[in-house]
C-alpha cells in the first residue's frame, strides 16, 4: 500500500477505499488521494490545509466545513471549456486526473501580493463600497476602482464554451423526501408502506448523513433501512441529487450530478429535475455553527463535526494536537472521535460554567482536560494554527494560558437547515434555550389547496437529538455565545469572522447597527453579510445575533434574511440544458429552406421563423444582391418564399360578422373568390396586424396574418370567440403550416406559371384580387392575385410537402425568363417604393390606421369592430398626430433608420423638441435613390416641406416631405 | 411554478403549459360608451391582495380559456371553471367562502356598479 | 456502449384531418363517417393504423394512411352537411416520430412536463417537447409524438439528445 498523504491515518475510513489511488494536480502539484475522498479530503490528507485566500482580504484560508455548506475550500476546477470558478472542496468527489487551482491569490497562494488587504482592514470597513463610491469622487475613479478591479471576484470565469452536456428532466411523486440521512429514511419507509409513490433526495453520495458518522451503530440502522426502501417499488432512492429550491404548487428542483468532473463518462454532466411533488418531507438536518473568537478563520480552525468527519470518513487528521472549543455537548463527540484515531486533545474549553454530561464525562475519563468557562481570547499563527491563547469566557479577552495545537473543534451549537421550508413561504420560530430557528409546524408553506404543501422531519425541524431515532444519549443545554469572550476588545472583534466567504467581522456588523442599520435586509447588503456564493449558511444566525445585540434587541425582533432559491449554486449549464446550439430554439423552417440553405441564401430571423433575406452570388455584398433581386422581378420575373404568412381558416355561419368584428374593414361583403387587405387593431385601438383576406365559400374565409403574427392573432381571435362571443357559431384553425406559398412577381410571372400547365391564369380568369383553385403542374393549388411589390404578382399555395416540387419547377422553367429567387430585404424595399406599410416598421403598438393613411380601410358602416371605441378618443382624431408621408432626402444622403425630426425649442427636460421620425429607409435600386417613409406631424398637409433628421455623428440630413408612393403611382403594373 | 387543473380537459397543467390572460369578468365597453366606461373597461384592473379570478388558457394544452378563481398572496386555487361564465359561479363563490369566510362577492359588485358611474 | 433509451424515428406516410365540430351534436355522426368510436375526453380510439383522438371539446384529430384521407375528407365532409363543423386536411403541417424502446417514457420525460410513464393506454397527451407544442400517445414499444413540421429538425434534435445512450433515468 502506498502512502497518500502525510495526514492520512493508517485505520478507517467510513467512505474511502484506499486500494484505488487517484492523482491530482493543485496549482500545479501533484497529489494522490483516495477512491472515496472528496477534494477537501484528499488536500488535508497531502498536508495542504490553505486552500484558498478570502475574498476582501485575501486572508489564508483553509476548510471550516466538511459539506455543503463550505465558505472557504473553493477552488477553479478542471481547464479549458470545463474550467468551473469556486467549487467546493468539500463536496466535491475526488476523480483520477483532476486538475484544481486555488482563487483570488496573486502571484500564487503563498504569496499573495493582495493579502495586503489584511493590513488595511481598517480602511475596508461595511459599506466600503458604498461609501466610496460618494466620496471624493476622483478617488474613486482613479485610485480605489483600478484596485479593487484587479483584486475583485471570486474565482475566474471560464472563457471557453463548455463541453459537457445537461438536460432536465420532469419528475412527478406522491410524496418526496428531501434528505437521505435516517429522519428522511425513517419516514420514507413509513409513507412508503402506506402506499404512493415517494421519492427520496439525498446530496450526497451516501445515505445516512450524520447517523453513521455520530453513532456507534448508526451505519447498521442506516444499511437496514435502505434495503427495506430498495426493495419496495414504489419507492425511488436518488443519491448525488441536491433539492436546491422549492417553489409555488409543490414545485422541486432538484440538481442530480452524473457525471461531475468526469469527462470521460460520456453522459451529461448533470441533470435538473424538476419535480411535481404531491408533499414534501423535509429531512435536511441541521448545519454546525462557528463561534466568534478573535482568528476564527485561520486555517486549522474548523468545525467539530467537521474535524469528525475527516477522521471517521476519510481517515484524515485535520491536526495532531486538536483543541475542542464549544458551547454544547455534542462538540465532545470530536474530542472522543480523535482520541480513538490516536490523536490528541490536549484540552476542551467550554464556555459554560457546569459541564457533566455523560459525553463530558467520557472526555475526562479519557484524561482529557476540560476548562469550564472558558473561551479563546486568540489563535497563534498565521497560516495554521500554533497554539490557542485561553481566556475567561465572562471576560474581556486576558490570556490565562496558550495551549499549543495545530487544530480548533469549535462548535457554537447548530442550526436546522429550513431553506426549503423557507423558499415558499414556511414560517419560523425562534427558541432562546435551544439558540435556533425551527420551522413552526403551525405556519407552513401552503399549496394549491391552501393546505401544508411542506412537513419537516428531525434535525431540520429543530429536534437535534433526533429523539428516538438515533438513541443519543441526552445532552445538557446549550449555551448561546455569540461573541467570545462575552467583553471581548473592538480590536478582538477586528479578527472575529461571521461570514467567511465574504469577510465579514463582528465589528462590520456592529458598526453598521452604530450608523442606524436596524433591519436585517439592509445590514445584510450594508455589510454583504450572508451574500456570498454559500448565502452564509454558516454565517447567517451569528451575525443575526450580533446585529441583535448590537440593537439590544432580541434575536426574533430582528427577524431572519429571507431564504431564496438555490440551497447550492446551479451550474447555468443545468438551466440551459438540452437549449443550445442547432437546438438553442424551435427554429421553424419552411419546406423550402433545404433550397435557400443550399443556394447560399442569406438567412434573417422573423420570429422563430429563418427567413432568405437574399441570395447573394459569389463575390456579391449583400446590398448589391438585394439589388439585383429587384432589378430582376420589376424586370423580368422572381420568386419569392412566403410560406411563412400565418393562414387561418375562419369557418361558420357567423364567420363574416366575426371577421367584421375583428378588422376594421367590412370583410362580410366579400364576394366569394375575392380578396381583400384587411387590417387589425387591438382593442385599444393600435395597429397591430394586416394581411389578405379571402372568401373561399359562403361561409369559410382564409385569413392571412404577417410571418410574426400566425400564433398570436389565432390566439386573439379563439380569446374572442371563446370568452366574449361563445354563442356566435365560428370555427377556426391555424393552417399556417399546411401550405407551401411561393409570390411569383414581375411582368413575366404569367408568362412562367402558364408553363406549369393547369390552371387559367388569365386576367379574365384572374383578376387582380382573385382567388382561383385549381392545379398547376399536376400539383393541386390555390391562387392570389395579389401584389406586395406593385407588379403582376401571383401567389400560389399548395400543400407543403408538394412546395419544394413547385419552387424547383418554377426555378427550372423559368431560367430562360430570367427567374430570380428573392429575400425578404427585396420584399421590403419593393414594399417601401410602392409606399406600402410593413407591420413593425410603420407601426409599433402607438400607431392606429388613420396616421398611415389607411382611412379607407376603415368601415364607417360598421357600428363596431375591435379598436373602433377606443378610437373616437379625442387623442386619436386629433389632427397634430404624427401621420405617414414620404421622405425625399435633399441631398441624396440615405436618412438614418429611426433618426427623429427636429423641432423648434425644448421640451420640459430641456431636450430638444420632435416633430416626426423616419420609420423605413433604404436606397432604391429602382429609383436609384434613396427613399424613406415616416410619420411627421400633420404630415400630409405639409407636402413639400423640408426637414431636419437628426444623424448621430454626422450633420443633420434634410428631406423634404413627399408622397408615400414612390414608384408606380397610378399602380398599373400589378393589373398587367 | 403555479399547477392549474384545465375544467375542459381535466388535466392539472404547470404554469409552462398555460398563458396568462389577466383578469376575469371584464364586460366590454364599445361604442357608444361613455370615456369612463371604456377607461375603466381597457384599463382599470384589481390588483387584490387576496382573492381574484384571472383568465388563462391551457395553451400547450386543449387551446381553451379558462377561469380561476385564487388568492394571490397565498396561491390557494380555489376553484378553475368555464370561460363562458359572465360571473363568477355560486360554486365558486362557495369554494371560496368555505377557505375565506370573510370574503365577499359583493365588494366586487360594487367595484363594478362605481365603475360604471 | 450503453443503449439508447429509445430508438427515434420519423414516421412517413401518415395523414392527419382536424375537425371541430359541437361533439355532443355531431361526435357520433364523425365516428360513423370514419368508422371509429369516439373517443371520451383525452382518449384515442383506433383501429389499425386509424385513430380517433380528442382534442378538445370541440376538436378531434382523425390520423389515419395518406391514401385514406381523400375519401375520410369526402365521407366527413357529407356527414357533416348542415352541421356546423371545420373538416381540414392537416397532413402536410405536421410532423410524427416514433420513440420505441424500454426508456421511452424517460426519454419522454426529459422534454415534457407530463407524466408519460403513467399515461393511460389508450391516452393522448397535448403538452409541449422542450419549446414546441406537441401531443403524444402510446404505441408499440413506447409513444409516437407529433409536432409542427417547421419545427421537425427541432424536434428530431431534442427526441435523439433526450434518448442519448447512457442517459437512463434510472436511479445510479
Amino acid at each position: 500500500m502506498t502512502e497518500t498523504g502525510p495526514f492520512r491515518l493508517p485505520q478507517g475510513g467510513r467512505l474511502i477505499d484506499r486500494a484505488y489511488q487517484l492523482p491530482f494536480r493543485f496549482d500545479g502539484r501533484q497529489l494522490r488521494g483516495v477512491q472515496g475522498d472528496t477534494l477537501a479530503s484528499a488536500l488535508l490528507a497531502s498536508g495542504q490545509l490553505m486552500m484558498g485566500r478570502s475574498f476582501k482580504y485575501h486572508r489564508p484560508r483553509g476548510p471550516v466545513a466538511s459539506g455543503a455548506e463550505e465558505p472557504n475550500a473553493l477552488l477553479g476546477l478542471g481547464q479549458g471549456g470545463r474550467f468551473e470558478p469556486n467549487q467546493r472542496a468539500t463536496t466535491t468527489p475526488l476523480v483520477g486526473g483532476m486538475v484544481t487551482t486555488s482563487q483570488n491569490a496573486w502571484p500564487s497562494l503563498n504569496v499573495d501580493i493582495g493579502a495586503v488587504n489584511n493590513w488595511l482592514y481598517r480602511f475596508f470597513p461595511a459599506g466600503f463600497y458604498y461609501k466610496t463610491f460618494i466620496h471624493p469622487r476622483p478617488a474613486w475613479k482613479h485610485l480605489f476602482e483600478p484596485i479593487i478591479r484587479r483584486s475583485a471576484g471570486l474565482g475566474k470565469a471560464p472563457t471557453q464554451a463548455d463541453p459537457d452536456k445537461y438536460e432536465q428532466a420532469y419528475g412527478f411523486a406522491d410524496l418526496v423526501v428531501v434528505g437521505g440521512g435516517i429522519a428522511g429514511l425513517q419516514a420514507a419507509a413509513e409513507a412508503a408502506r402506506k402506499g404512493g409513490t415517494v421519492l427520496v433526495l439525498e446530496q450526497t453520495p451516501n445515505w445516512g448523513g450524520r447517523t453513521p458518522t455520530d453513532h456507534a451503530d448508526g451505519q447498521a440502522r442506516i444499511d437496514a433501512l435502505v434495503a427495506e426502501l430498495s426493495a419496495l417499488s414504489n419507492v425511488t432512492l436518488r443519491r448525488n441529487t441536491m433539492a436546491t429550491g422549492l417553489y409555488d404548487h409543490g414545485y422541486l428542483l432538484a440538481r442530480e450530478a452524473l457525471a461531475d468532473h468526469d469527462p470521460n463518462a460520456g453522459i451529461p454532466r448533470q441533470r435538473l429535475w424538476r419535480i411535481r411533488a404531491g408533499h414534501v418531507l423535509i429531512a435536511t438536518g441541521a448545519l454546525e455553527r462557528p463561534l466568534s473568537f478573535a482568528g476564527n478563520d485561520v486555517p486549522g480552525v474548523i468545525l467539530a463535526s467537521a474535524v469528525r468527519d475527516f477522521i471517521n470518513d476519510y481517515a484524515v487528521a485535520p491536526g495532531r494536537r486538536i483543541v475542542v472549543v464549544t458551547n454544547n455537548d455534542d462538540a465532545y463527540r470530536t474530542a472522543l472521535t480523535a482520541l480513538d484515531a490516536g490523536l490528541t486533545v490536549p484540552a476542551v474549553i467550554d464556555a459554560r460554567t457546569v459541564a457533566n454530561g455523560p459525553l463530558v464525562e467520557a472526555v475526562r475519563a479519557r484524561g482529557v482536560r476540560v476548562l469550564i468557562g472558558s473561551a479563546i481570547a486568540g489563535i497563534k499563527g498565521g497560516r495554521g494554527v500554533e497554539g490557542v491563547k485561553v481566556c475567561a469566557h465572562n471576560g474581556s479577552g486576558e490570556v490565562t494560558e496558550v495551549i499549543e495545537a495545530d487544530c480548533v473543534a469549535m462548535s457554537g451549537g447548530w442550526s436546522p437547515v429550513v431553506h426549503l421550508w423557507s423558499h415558499c413561504g414556511g414560517k419560523l420560530n425562534w427558541s432562546d434555550s435551544a439558540a435556533m430557528f425551527s420551522p413552526d409546524p403551525n405556519r407552513p408553506p401552503t399549496g394549491a389547496d391552501g393546505k401544508a404543501m411542506a412537513s419537516v422531519e428531525g434535525a431540520a425541524s429543530g429536534d437535534l437529538a433526533v429523539a428516538g431515532l438515533t438513541g443519543a444519549a441526552d445532552e445538557a443545554a446549550i449555551l448561546p455565545v455569540w461573541v467570545m469572550p462575552v467583553h471581548a476588545t473592538r480590536k478582538m472583534k477586528f479578527k472575529m469572522w461571521l461570514d467567511f466567504q465574504n469577510d465579514v467581522k463582528v465589528s462590520d456588523v456592529e458598526l453598521a447597527a452604530q450608523e442606524g442599520y436596524q433591519s436585517v435586509e439592509h445590514t445584510k447588503r450594508y455589510t454583504t453579510l450572508g451574500m456570498a456564493t454559500d448565502q452564509g449558511k454558516v454565517s447567517n444566525i451569528n451575525g443575526l445575533a450580533v446585529l441583535s445585540k448590537a440593537l439590544s434587541q432580541p434575536i426574533p425582533a430582528t427577524g431572519t434574511t429571507t431564504f431564496r432559491p438555490p440551497y447550492t449554486p446551479l451550474t447555468l449549464g443545468t438551466i440551459a440544458a438540452e437549449a443550445r446550439g442547432e437546438i438553442f430554439q424551435p427554429l421553424r423552417k419552411t419546406p423550402m429552406h433545404d433550397w435557400h440553405q443550399m443556394r447560399g441564401a442569406f438567412f434573417e430571423p422573423v420570429g422563430l421563423w429563418r427567413r432568405a433575406y437574399c441570395y447573394p452570388a459569389q463575390g456579391e455584398s449583400h446590398a448589391e444582391a438585394v439589388a439585383r433581386e429587384i432589378r430582376a422581378v420589376r424586370g423580368g420575373v422572381g420568386m419569392l418564399d412566403a410560406s411563412t404568412l400565418g393562414k387561418i381558416i375562419v369557418k361558420g355561419p357567423d364567420a363574416g360578422k366575426f371577421l367584421d368584428m375583428m378588422y376594421t374593414n367590412l370583410m362580410s361583403s366579400l364576394p366569394v373568390g375575392k380578396c381583400r387587405y384587411g387590417l387589425m387593431c387591438s382593442e385599444n385601438g393600435f395597429l397591430m396586424d394586416d394581411g389578405v383576406v379571402v372568401r373561399l365559400s359562403d361561409d369559410s374565409f382564409l385569413v392571412h396574418t404577417t410571418t410574426g403574427g400566425a400564433d398570436r392573432i389565432h390566439g386573439h381571435f379563439e380569446d374572442w370567440l371563446q370568452c366574449e362571443w361563445w354563442d356566435w357559431k365560428v370555427y377556426t384553425a391555424n393552417v399556417t403550416e399546411q401550405w407551401a406559398q411561393i409570390a411569383v412577381a414581375g411582368p413575366k410571372a404569367r408568362t412562367l406559371l402558364e408553363r406549369l400547365g393547369g390552371m387559367d391564369l388569365s386576367a379574365d380568369a384572374l383578376p387582380f384580387m382573385g382567388c382561383a383553385e385549381g392545379e398547376l403542374a399536376g400539383i393541386p393549388a390555390r391562387v392570389y392575385r395579389i401584389s406586395f411589390s406593385g407588379e403582376l404578382s401571383f401567389e400560389i399555395a399548395v400543400p407543403a410537402n408538394r412546395g419544394r416540387e413547385l419552387w424547383d419547377k418554377l426555378y427550372e422553367l423559368g431560367s430562360d425568363l430570367g427567374v430570380t429567387p428573392y429575400g425578404t430585404e427585396a420584399m421590403h424595399i419593393m414594399r417601401a417604393e410602392k409606399g406600402f406599410i410593413m407591420i413593425g416598421d410603420e407601426t409599433d403598438g402607438t400607431v392606429i390606421p388613420q396616421d398611415l393613411g389607411l382611412g379607407w380601410a376603415i368601415s364607417k358602416k360598421k357600428p363596431d369592430y375591435l379598436g373602433k371605441r377606443a378610437q373616437e378618443r379625442s387623442f386619436m382624431t386629433s389632427p397634430d398626430r404624427w401621420q405617414l408621408v414620404g421622405l425625399e432626402s435633399v441631398d441624396g444622403v440615405m436618412i438614418p433608420d429611426g433618426a427623429y425630426a427636429v423641432a423648434e425649442g425644448a421640451n420640459a427636460n430641456g431636450q430638444r423638441n420632435t416633430q416626426g421620425r423616419v420609420t423605413s429607409t433604404y436606397i432604391s435600386p429602382t429609383l436609384n435613390k434613396p427613399i424613406a417613409m415616416g410619420l411627421v406631424h400633420r404630415g400630409p398637409s405639409r407636402m413639400g416641406e423640408i426637414l431636419e433628421f437628426t444623424n448621430p455623428g454626422g450633420e443633420p440630413v434634410k428631406a423634404r416631405i413627399c408622397d408615400p408612393v414612390f414608384f408606380d403611382k397610378e399602380g398599373t403594373r400589378a393589373n398587367g | 411554478m403555479l399547477t392549474l387543473t384545465c375544467p375542459y380537459c381535466g388535466i392539472s397543467a404547470e404554469e409552462t403549459e398555460l398563458q396568462a390572460g389577466g383578469e376575469a369578468h371584464l364586460k366590454r365597453f364599445g361604442p357608444g360608451s361613455s370615456d369612463t366606461e371604456f377607461e375603466a373597461y381597457m384599463f382599470a384592473r384589481k390588483n387584490p391582495k387576496g382573492v381574484h379570478f384571472e383568465r388563462w388558457r391551457h395553451a400547450y394544452g386543449c387551446g381553451k380559456w379558462f377561469l380561476t378563481a385564487r388568492d394571490t398572496a397565498t396561491l390557494q386555487v380555489f376553484g378553475t371553471y368555464s370561460a363562458q361564465t359572465p360571473q363568477p359561479t355560486p360554486e365558486i363563490i362557495a369554494a371560496i367562502q368555505a377557505a375565506r369566510p370573510d370574503w365577499h362577492p359583493d365588494g366586487d359588485a360594487v367595484n363594478l356598479q362605481s365603475s360604471k358611474g | 456502449m450503453a443503449e439508447a433509451l429509445a430508438k427515434i424515428s420519423q414516421v412517413q406516410g401518415l395523414g392527419m384531418i382536424q375537425i371541430r365540430a359541437n361533439l355532443l351534436r355531431s361526435g357520433e355522426v364523425i365516428a360513423r363517417a370514419v368508422d371509429l368510436v369516439l373517443p371520451a375526453p383525452m382518449l384515442t380510439t383506433r383501429q389499425g393504423e386509424r385513430m380517433l383522438g380528442w382534442m378538445s371539446p370541440d376538436e378531434l384529430i382523425l390520423i389515419a394512411p395518406q391514401p385514406q384521407i381523400a375519401g375520410l375528407l369526402a365521407a366527413l365532409e357529407e356527414a357533416l352537411e348542415g352541421h356546423h363543423a371545420l373538416v381540414v386536411d392537416v397532413s402536410d403541417m405536421r410532423v410524427v416520430f416514433d420513440i420505441q424502446g424500454a426508456r421511452a417514457d424517460q426519454a419522454l420525460a426529459k422534454l415534457c412536463p407530463a407524466d408519460a410513464a403513467n399515461l393511460p393506454e389508450a391516452g393522448l397527451r397535448r403538452t409541449r417537447a422542450a419549446q414546441a407544442a406537441c401531443g403524444f400517445w402510446r404505441h408499440g414499444q413506447g409513444f409516437r409524438l407529433m409536432g409542427f413540421r417547421s419545427v421537425a429538425d427541432y424536434l428530431r434534435g431534442i427526441l435523439e439528445g433526450a434518448a442519448a445512450p447512457g442517459t437512463h433515468l434510472d436511479p445510479r
